[in-house]
Order: C-alpha cells, then sequence, then structure tokens
C-alpha cells in the first residue's frame, strides 16, 4: 500500500467517525491501534462503578471550591451580615428577637443558598465540562447528585455549624436549639437539591439571577414554613416531631426525584 | 386505541380543529354564563348568615377550582411534551399559563372582597390562601422562564420541568382545608354524596361553573390558535392563510 492510499483511507475512517459519531465500532480495520484506544476507553469506564463516579465528581467538586476559597466564605458571611441587620432594624429587645429569630434565621439562609446557586453549574457549563458529563456514560443522576452533595457540603454544612452562635445573638429560645440543628440539618439539602433545578433550568439564559430567585423560592416555602413551625413549637417545650417528619420527606423526595428534573433541565440548556 | 389522536399532531390540523370548536364553545359559554350569573346574582336565595355577600362565591370557587385544574392540564401537557416529544403540547401549555395565572389572581381578589366583610380582614395566612398565593408565584415562575428563552421549543421544555416540580403544591391546596384546621371554610360543594348547600342555590352554582370552565377553554383556545401561528409563521399553510385574510 502506498503512502497516498494510506492517507486516504485515514481521512475515509475519520469522515466516517464524525458522521457516525454515537456507534464507535464503525471504524475500519486499518486504524487497528485506535480502535484499541477506543475498546479500553469503554471497557474502562464500564469498570467505573457509580460510586467511584460519584466519588470522582465530588471530589472534583471540591478541589475547585477550595481553590476558590471566597466561593464558601461570602454566602456565609452574607448570611451572618443578613442576621446582624435584624436586629438593628427592629430593635435590641430580647423577646421581639427571640420571637422572630427562626423565621430569621432560616429566612437568611434561603436567601445564602440562593447566592450560592449560581456557581452550582455555571462555571462549568461555561468551559464546557458540564457538557462533557453529559456526554459521559455514567448516569446523569449519580453525577448531578454528587455535584448537589459537594454543593451541600460547601454551602449548607458552614451555614450549620455557625447557626446556633448566630441563635445565640438573637437570643433564640435554649429549647429550640435541637430543633434548629435539626431543621437545618435535613432542610439545607432541601434547598440545594431543589434549588439545583432552578439553576439547572437557567443555566443558559444570560440573565439567569433574578429568574432563578423567582423560580425556586416558591418552591422553598414548605421548608420554611416548616421548620421555622418545628423551632417554633419546640421553644414551647411540645413534641416537634410531626414537622419534622414533614421535613424528612420533602428531604427523601427531593432527594429521589430532583436529580431527574436536574439531569432533564441540565439536557434542554444544553442544548 | 389512540390512533385517532395522531393526525393532531399537525399544527395545520390542530389549528383548523380549534377553529370548528371555537364557535360552539363560545356560544355554550355565553349561554351557560349568561343564565348561571343572572340566576346566581339575582335569582338564587341569600345566605341565611352571610346574606348576598356570599354571591361572590359563584365567581371565587369556579376561578379557584379552575386555577387549579388549568395548572394540573399544564401538567398533564408538559408530561406528555417531555415523553413523547410533541411540540404541540408545549404549545398549548403556553397557552394555558396565563390564563391560570389570571384566574388564580381572580380567586385572591374575589377571595379577599369576601374575607373583608366576613372575617373582618382582607388577607390572612392561612393555609390554604398561602397555598392558592404560591400557586399565583408557580404561575408567573412558569411564564417568566417562558419568556427568558429564545427559542419556543427551549421554552416549552424547560417551562415544562419547571410545571411538573410545582405540582406538588396543587393537592396541598385541594387539601390544605381538610389538613389544616383553618379559617377557610371546607369545601361545601363536592362532598360525596349530601352536598350542604341547599340545592336553589347549588344548581346556580353548578351551571356558573360549567360556563367558567367553557369559558376558559374558549380563551385557550383563541391562545393556542395563536401559539400555533407564532410558531408556525415560516410555514407554507400559514401564509396561505394570511394570503387569504389580505385578499
Amino acid at each position: 500500500m502506498t503512502l497516498k492510499a494510506q492517507s486516504a483511507q485515514k481521512t475515509e475512517t475519520l469522515a466516517e467517525n464524525i458522521d457516525s459519531s454515537v456507534v464507535k465500532a464503525t471504524v475500519i480495520d486499518s486504524t487497528t491501534v485506535e480502535n484499541t484506544v477506543v475498546d479500553n476507553n469503554a471497557q474502562s469506564s464500564q469498570q467505573l462503578s457509580y460510586r467511584h463516579a460519584f466519588m470522582l465528581v465530588l471530589k472534583r467538586d471540591l478541589t475547585i471550591a477550595m481553590r476558590h476559597k471566597d466561593d464558601i466564605i461570602n454566602p456565609l458571611l452574607f448570611f451572618v451580615i443578613v442576621i446582624t441587620l435584624f436586629p438593628l432594624g427592629i430593635g435590641p429587645e430580647a423577646e421581639t428577637l427571640s420571637r422572630i429569630a427562626p423565621g430569621i434565621i432560616w429566612v437568611a439562609a434561603l436567601l445564602a443558598t440562593l447566592l450560592s446557586l449560581d456557581r452550582l453549574f455555571k462555571s462549568d457549563h461555561i468551559d464546557g465540562s458540564l457538557e462533557q458529563m453529559l456526554l459521559s456514560p455514567h448516569p446523569i443522576f449519580v453525577l448531578v447528585l454528587a455535584k448537589i452533595f459537594a454543593h451541600w457540603l460547601i454551602t449548607g454544612l458552614p451555614l450549620i455549624l455557625i447557626a446556633p452562635l448566630l441563635a445565640v445573638l438573637l437570643h433564640l429560645d435554649e429549647n429550640s436549639y435541637t430543633a434548629l440543628f435539626l431543621t437545618l440539618l435535613l432542610g439545607t439539602p432541601v434547598l440545594s437539591l431543589l434549588g439545583a433545578v432552578g439553576v439547572a433550568l437557567t443555566v443558559g439564559i444570560k440573565k439567569g439571577g433574578v429568574l432563578l430567585s423567582l423560580l425556586v423560592l416558591p418552591l422553598y416555602i414548605p421548608v420554611l414554613i416548616f421548620a421555622t413551625s418545628a423551632i417554633d413549637t419546640a421553644a414551647l417545650g411540645l413534641p416537634y416531631s410531626g414537622q419534622l417528619a414533614i421535613i424528612a420527606a420533602l428531604f427523601f423526595g427531593s432527594l429521589t426525584l430532583a436529580p431527574f428534573a436536574v439531569g432533564a433541565a441540565l439536557k434542554v440548556s444544553t442544548n | 386505541m389512540w390512533k385517532w389522536l395522531h393526525p393532531y399532531a399537525n399544527p395545520e390540523v390542530s389549528y383548523h380543529f380549534t377553529n370548528k370548536l371555537l364557535p360552539w364553545l363560545s356560544a355554550l359559554a355565553a349561554i351557560f354564563l349568561g343564565i348561571g350569573v343572572v340566576w346566581a346574582l339575582l335569582f338564587a336565595p341569600a345566605d341565611y348568615q352571610q346574606g348576598h355577600s356570599f354571591r361572590i362565591f359563584y365567581v371565587h370557587v369556579p376561578a379557584a377550582s379552575l386555577s387549579m385544574g388549568i395548572y394540573f392540564a399544564m401538567a398533564i401537557a408538559a408530561f406528555s411534551s417531555l415523553v413523547w416529544q410533541l411540540k404541540l403540547a408545549d404549545a398549548s401549555a403556553a397557552a394555558m399559563a396565563p390564563v391560570g395565572a389570571a384566574f388564580t389572581a381572580i380567586a385572591l381578589i374575589t377571595g379577599a372582597a369576601w374575607g373583608k366583610p366576613m372575617w373582618g380582614t382582607w388577607w390572612i395566612w392561612d393555609a390554604r390562601l398561602t397555598s392558592e398565593l404560591i400557586l399565583l408565584f408557580l404561575y408567573l415562575g412558569v411564564i417568566a422562564l417562558h419568556n427568558a428563552f429564545e427559542d419556543k421549543n427551549l421554552a416549552g421544555k424547560a417551562a415544562g420541568i419547571l410545571t411538573l416540580v410545582g405540582v406538588i403544591n396543587i393537592p396541598i391546596i385541594k387539601y390544605s382545608v381538610d389538613w389544616w384546621n383553618t379559617l377557610h371554610q371546607g369545601s361545601t360543594v363536592s362532598k360525596l354524596g349530601k352536598p350542604s348547600m341547599s340545592l336553589d342555590m347549588l344548581w346556580p352554582f353548578i351551571i356558573c361553573f360549567i360556563g367558567f370552565s367553557l369559558l376558559v377553554a374558549v380563551i385557550i383556545c383563541l391562545r393556542f390558535r395563536n401559539e400555533i401561528l407564532a410558531r408556525n409563521s415560516i410555514r407554507p399553510w400559514v401564509r396561505e392563510l394570511v394570503q387569504k385574510q389580505n385578499s
């Protein structure tokens, strides 16, 4: 075979590759080297278990977050500042403050989560890695769940850790601390999960920020209602397991369903 | 089984079908609303407790039920558009959203107008009122998402996903009066077996309800027709239609 013929064959195979990008197996004989590479790829991706894929995405997102530390700190600072604004605006009376403390803490948590949501898919969408994730052979469910879990670790968890401190500033009733902790523990993942749906829908839109809050905040209302109700009930010394159970139901419901919605929305947004 | 439905996936067929449907629907809506409203406002007996102010209920209850019904219909359209990739289902969902938002607003406003003399307040943070308000926000979010995309197909898909996520609110509104003991009264009309309403009041209500449902159908048909034309404006059949109109 002459050199020319060989190169012609190569270009042929290349063209076919482009034509049938889905069916990689159609690459013809002469390029056996390429063939084996493709096979290897397919095999290695099959060997990658769901857990492994989940951990990889999680690690990647956490590493990125650790390299941009202000992304973690800024929403947290926002949370703290919003909460300090309320005693200044309403007045420092301990009774009033302890009455409205659950609502303030939860509303501030909602807004802080909302601010941090943008980062969930935006940068990945801009640099194209989001499309690569969607093209990968792993189910979107697992990848999306990993990204949302990473988001919660970065934003939800610090919020939970700092909330008791702010509760002291707001003179929250002593009986309510456990309730505050438990509602935040169950509720902030719901915020991340539902928020992810909104972000996935708006990630392709240029000015999606205001729209995002318009879409997501109505979905947050049930969490807010039951969380603050649980904290208020706890302040009276009554059992609040009913409200906690409903928040837990919201958590498991969104945990199982939201990633599907996020996956579908991402497919729409990335077109 | 569903084969008779298949031709309607074609925009042109659907367009002509809505055209045929419209005069019938509008005539029926006019008849039912005419009879129902006159009967309800002039001839139905006044409530022994609430006097004449209860008559707003003939507008309020149909509007509130339809606000939920339209959302549910929108969710079904969104679902079928996502599953079977029906583009017309997107168009119908887009046609329904503003109508639903308007009826939710009507339900809230008439409710407030009724609440002022009865409860002594325009608004109260009651479970049903709040969940209806959330429904309004959901409608507005869906409309905003529709408007945010340049590409109508993408807009329909994105809004469809949001619609399906928000559908969880519908049972909450429906059963909020049963689940939470609140100020809003329980349902009087649809109690199984024996409605807790006298028949002189019930009949005009049923006619009003059918009338308002038909009115919604008419408005949605009109909007749906426009959506079809807007989305298919480059198709030859739409051009022919326009030329026929102009000549």
